[in-house]
C-alpha cells in the first residue's frame, strides 16, 4: 500500500530525506519516530504528493507520487502537524468545504460529517454564544475552538473521504487524555480494516508502542532502525530481562542456584538484592520454568517472576544516540 | 457509527449536461469551491471590508469636494478648463485607491495561508495546481475590480448631482477599462508575489514593486487626460492587458506545491548571488575567448529577442513616425535650413535643443550609454517592454523628421543617408543588441526557476548584459559617437551645399 525505495528529498544543499526505503502493508500501522527536523514531515509530504522526491520512488495506494499526484491525493488522508483551520469558518462549513473538494455528493457528505462528528463526540454539546443564543459547537467559528477540538476537526477532515491510506502527523497533540484515548481507539479501529495502511508520526512513544505494528526511527533524514517493537528491543536493549521477587530476604546461595539453573540457556544474572534477582534470557519460555523448578526444589519461596518492562523510549534513545 | 462507510466521489457533473459542459464543469468545479470559500472569508473580515467600504463611499465624497472647491477657485480666473480636464483623473484615482488597498487580499492568498499553516491541508486535496491558482486568483481579483467600479460609480453620481458633470461615453469607457486592467495587473502581480513569499510581511514588502510602477502610470495617465489624449490611454490599456496575460501565465507557471511548501524562510545568499552575476559578467578565459566564443554564444542565445527587437523598432518606429507626420505636421518655417551654415552653428543648434550639453563625441557617447542603461533597468521592471519602447522612440522621431523634411522638398532618403546612416549603421546594431539583451532580462522574470528563471536567472542575464555591453556595445557606441560628432555634420553641410 505504501512502498518507497531510495526516497530522497533535497532542498538545494540540504538533504532533508536521504534514501528511505520502507513498506507499509494494508492493515499495518508504521510509527515514524525521530527528533524534530529529522525528516518525518518531509517524508509524509512526499507520500501525500505535495512535494516531489528528488531521487528514488514511492507508490501510495498503487500510484506513483511523482507522476500520479492527483490520484495519490485522492487516496490519502493526511493529518498535518498543525490543524491549520480557517478561523472565520464554522466547523460545519469547513468540513463541508473539504468534502466538496473531495467531490463527495451532498447528501452523503452531510451524512458522513454527522457520523464522524458524533464519533468524535463533538456534536451533542451545545454552547451559549456571546449573543446568548444556543449554538451547536459545529456552527461556531473555528477560531473559537480549543486546541483539542481543532485537532478533532482536522482528524474528521482527514477521514471524510474514507481513504485507504492515512498519514497522521501527531494526531493526539494538544488533546486532553480522554480525547487522546478516543483518537487512539479510532486509529486502532481504522487499523482493523485490512485494506488500510497507516503511517503515524509521533513523539508520544507509549502511543506508538500501543498502536504500531512496526517502528521506524528516522534521524538526519535516514532511517536508522526499522522493525517490530519486540525485535527492536531485543536488538538495541538486549534479551528480555526477568526479575524474581523472593518471599523472604535472600539466603546464601540463591544467586548461585539461579546461575546454575540458567547456565544452559545462554542467560545471565544481571543483578541481585536482598529480595530480588534479575537475569536476562533470550528464551524466557525455556529458562523461567527451569529457574522456578530449581528454586522450588531448594525450598526458596518465590513471590513473583515477571519481565522487567523495557520501554520504547529506551530503544528510541539508544537508536538515536548510536547514530550521533 | 461506521468508520468504514463507503464514500463514493460525486459524479463529475450533473447528468443531462452536454459533454463539453460536463468536462468544463468537472475541470473547474474545485476552483469554484475554492473561489467561493475565499470570497466568503474575505467578506467576513471587517479589517478588509471596512477600509474598502470607506474608500468606495467616503473617498469619492472627498474627491467630489476637492473637485467643487477646485472648480470654484479656478473659475475666478477663467481657467475652468484645467480643472475640468482633471475631473476624469479623479475618477481614475477613486477607482485606483480601493483596488490598490484590496491588494491585501491577493497578498494574503498564499502567504497568509502558509503563515496560518492552513495551506498544507489544502495542498493535500486532489485539487490541481491550476485549479487552486485560478480559484485564488479569481477570489483576489473580483473584490478589487468591484470596489474600483463602485468607487467610480459613487464619484460619478456625486459629480452628476453636484456639478452636473457626466463624462462622455468614450471617456467613461477608457477610464473603466483602465481601472479594470490596472486592478487585474496589480492582483496578478500580487498573487505571484504571495505564492513566492514565505510570509505576509515579505509579501507586503515586495508589493511596493507593484504599487510604485502603478502610481507612476497613474501620473502618466493624468498627463494624458489633461491633453484629452484617449488614444494613448487606450494604448496603455492594451499594454496592461498584455502585461496581465504575461503575469497570469507566469503565475500559473511558477505556482506549484513545491514552491509553496518547499521553502520556510526567505534566504538571500548575497555571496551566491554575486558569484552567479560575476560568473556571467567576467570574461574569465581572456579576450580571445570572449570575442570568439562567449559573445557569439550570448548573441545566439538571444536570437528570438533580436528578431522581436528589430521588427518592433522598425515596424513600430515607422508606424508611429508616419502617424506623427499625419497628426502633427510642422509648418515649413520650422525647417529653416539656412541657419545651418557651418560646424559651429550645427553644434550650437544641438546644444540649444537641450538634447546634449555639448556636441562632442564624448557627450554623444555618454548620452547613448545612459539611454541604453536606462533601457536595461526599465526592461527589468517592465518585462522587457519599456526597453523596446525606448528604442522605438528615436526611430519614430527620425522617421517623423525625415517625413517633415520631405514635405519641404528635400529628398528624405538622401537626408537620412547623410545625417543618420553614417553613425546609425554602427549605433543601431549596438542599440538593438543592448535592447534585445535587456528584453531577455525581462523575459527571464517570466520563467520559473527550474527553467532558468528566478533570481539566479535574472542575475545571470544581468551579468551577460554587462559582458555584452562592455565588450560590444560600448566600443560600437564610441565609434558611432565619433562619427556622429565629427563626420555627420560635415556630410550634412555637404548635403546642404555649404
Amino acid at each position: 500500500m505504501i512502498e518507497t525505495e531510495g526516497l530522497t528529498k533535497a532542498f538545494d544543499a540540504l538533504v532533508a530525506v536521504d534514501d528511505i526505503t520502507l513498506t507499509v502493508r494494508p492493515g499495518e500501522v508504521l510509527a515514524l519516530l525521530g527528533p524534530n527536523g529529522a525528516g518525518k514531515t518531509t517524508t509524509v509530504r512526499m507520500l501525500s504528493a505535495i512535494l516531489k522526491p528528488t531521487a528514488g520512488r514511492a507508490r501510495v495506494a498503487g500510484y506513483d507520487v511523482a507522476t500520479e499526484g492527483d490520484a495519490v491525493r485522492r487516496n490519502v488522508g493526511m493529518l498535518t502537524e498543525a490543524p491549520g483551520l480557517y478561523s472565520r469558518m464554522t466547523g460545519r462549513e469547513y468540513l463541508d468545504f473539504f468534502g466538496q473538494l473531495r467531490e463527495i455528493p451532498t447528501p452523503e457528505r452531510h451524512k458522513r460529517i454527522n457520523e464522524l462528528v458524533e464519533w468524535f463526540k463533538i456534536a451533542p454539546a451545545a454552547a451559549t454564544s456571546s449573543t446568548g443564543k444556543h449554538k451547536n459547537v459545529l456552527d461556531r467559528r473555528l477560531g473559537e475552538y480549543s486546541k483539542g477540538m481543532a485537532q478533532k476537526i482536522a482528524l474528521i477532515r482527514t477521514l471524510l473521504h474514507n481513504p485507504p491510506v492515512l498519514l497522521l502527523d501527531e494526531p493526539t497533540s494538544a488533546m486532553d487524555p480522554a480525547s487522546a484515548r478516543l483518537v487512539r481507539d479510532t486509529i486502532a479501529q481504522l487499523r482493523k480494516d485490512a485494506h488500510r495502511a497507516i503511517i503515524l508520526c509521533t513523539h508520544n512513544l507509549p502511543e506508538a508502542e500501543a498502536l504500531a505494528d512496526r517502528i521506524a526511527i528516522i534521524r538526519q533524514g535516514r532511517i536508522v532502525e526499522q522493525d517490530a517493537t519486540p525485535a527492536l528491543k531485543a536488538r538495541l536493549l538486549g534479551p528480555p530481562l526477568m526479575e524474581i521477587r523472593l518471599a523472604q530476604p535472600s539466603q546464601n546461595g540463591v544467586v548461585a542456584l539461579i546461575e546454575r539453573a540458567i547456565a544452559g540457556y545462554g542467560a545471565q544474572v544481571q543483578g541481585a538484592g536482598d529480595t530480588w534477582v534479575r537475569y536476562s534470557t533470550p528464551d524466557p519460555a525455556a529458562t523461567n520454568p527451569a529457574v522456578l523448578q530449581a528454586l522450588t526444589a531448594s525450598g526458596v519461596a518465590v513471590m513473583t517472576l515477571s519481565e522487567v518492562t523495557q520501554s520504547l523510549e529506551a530503544v528510541y534513545l539508544r537508536a538515536v544516540e548510536e547514530t550521533v | 457509527m461506521n468508520l468504514e462507510a463507503q464514500v463514493k466521489p460525486a459524479p463529475a457533473a450533473p447528468m443531462g449536461l452536454p459533454p463539453v459542459w460536463q468536462r468544463l464543469r468537472s475541470a473547474w468545479w474545485p476552483a469554484w469551491v475554492v473561489f467561493r470559500r475565499e470570497i466568503k472569508d474575505t467578506l467576513r473580515d471587517w479589517r478588509i471590508v471596512a477600509p474598502i467600504v470607506i474608500l468606495v463611499i467616503g473617498f469619492p465624497f472627498l474627491a467630489n469636494f476637492a473637485a467643487n472647491r477646485g472648480l470654484a477657485f479656478v473659475n475666478q480666473y477663467g481657467a475652468s478648463l484645467i480643472i475640468e480636464r482633471l475631473l476624469p483623473f479623479l475618477m481614475l484615482v477613486v477607482g485606483f485607491f480601493p483596488s490598490s488597498f484590496s491588494l491585501v487580499i491577493a497578498l494574503e492568498t498564499f502567504a497568509g495561508e502558509k503563515e496560518r499553516r492552513s495551506l498544507e491541508s489544502l495542498l493535500a486535496t486532489p485539487l490541481t495546481d491550476l485549479q487552486l491558482y485560478v480559484g485564488k486568483l479569481l477570489a483576489a481579483t473580483i473584490p478589487p475590480v468591484l470596489a474600483s467600479y463602485l468607487g467610480i460609480a459613487t464619484y460619478l453620481l456625486l459629480m452628476g448631482l453636484t456639478l452636473n458633470w457626466w463624462p462622455p461615453l468614450s471617456l467613461l469607457l477608457v477610464s473603466m477599462t483602465l481601472s479594470t486592467v490596472q486592478s487585474l495587473v496589480m492582483v496578478s502581480g500580487a498573487v505571484i508575489v504571495s505564492s513566492q513569499s514565505t510570509s505576509v510581511r515579505a509579501a507586503n514588502l515586495l508589493a511596493s514593486f507593484i504599487i510604485i510602477p502603478m502610481a507612476f502610470l497613474l501620473q502618466a495617465e493624468a498627463g494624458l487626460l489633461l491633453f484629452a489624449d484617449y488614444t494613448a490611454l487606450w494604448l496603455i490599456a492594451l499594454c496592461m492587458v498584455v502585461v496581465n496575460m504575461l503575469l497570469i501565465r507566469l503565475g500559473a507557471h511558477v505556482f506549484n506545491r513545491e514552491q509553496l511548501l518547499g521553502r520556510d524562510i526567505d534566504e538571500l545568499n548575497l555571496r551566491h548571488a554575486w558569484n552567479v552575476f560575476w560568473e556571467a559578467a567576467w570574461p574569465r578565459h581572456g579576450l580571445k575567448v570572449l570575442y570568439a566564443r562567449e559573445i557569439p554564444a550570448i548573441i545566439r542565445g538571444m536570437r528570438p529577442e533580436l528578431l522581436i527587437t528589430a521588427v518592433v523598432i522598425l515596424v513600430g518606429g515607422l508606424t508611429v513616425g508616419a502617424w506623427g507626420i499625419q497628426r502633427f505636421p510642422l509648418p515649413v518655417e520650422a525647417f529653416d535650413l539656412s541657419e545651418v551654415r557651418n560646424l559651429e552653428t550645427i553644434g550650437s543648434m544641438v546644444t540649444q535643443s537641450g538634447l546634449l550639453e555639448s556636441f562632442s563625441p564624448w557627450a554623444v557617447f555618454f548620452n547613448n550609454v545612459r539611454a541604453l542603461l536606462i533601457a536595461g533597468g526599465a526592461a527589468l521592471i517592465s518585462l522587457g517592454i519599456l526597453a523596446l519602447l525606448l528604442l522605438m522612440a528615436p526611430v519614430a522621431i527620425i522617421v517623423y523628421i525625415a517625413g517633415q523634411i520631405g514635405g519641404i522638398g528635400v529628398n528624405p532618403w538622401l537626408f537620412l543617408a547623410a545625417t543618420v546612416l553614417p553613425h546609425g549603421i554602427v549605433e543601431l546594431p549596438a542599440a538593438i543588441l543592448a535592447t534585445a539583451q535587456a528584453m531577455r532580462m525581462g523575459d527571464v522574470m517570466l520563467s520559473p526557476p527550474e527553467a532558468g528563471g528566478g533570481l539566479d536567472g535574472i542575475l545571470r542575464e544581468s551579468g551577460r548584459f554587462v559582458k555584452l555591453f562592455v565588450g560590444v556595445v560600448v566600443p560600437l557606441l564610441l565609434i558611432a559617437a565619433w562619427i556622429e560628432a565629427r563626420i555627420t555634420p560635415t556630410l550634412l553641410l555637404n548635403f546642404l551645399g555649404r
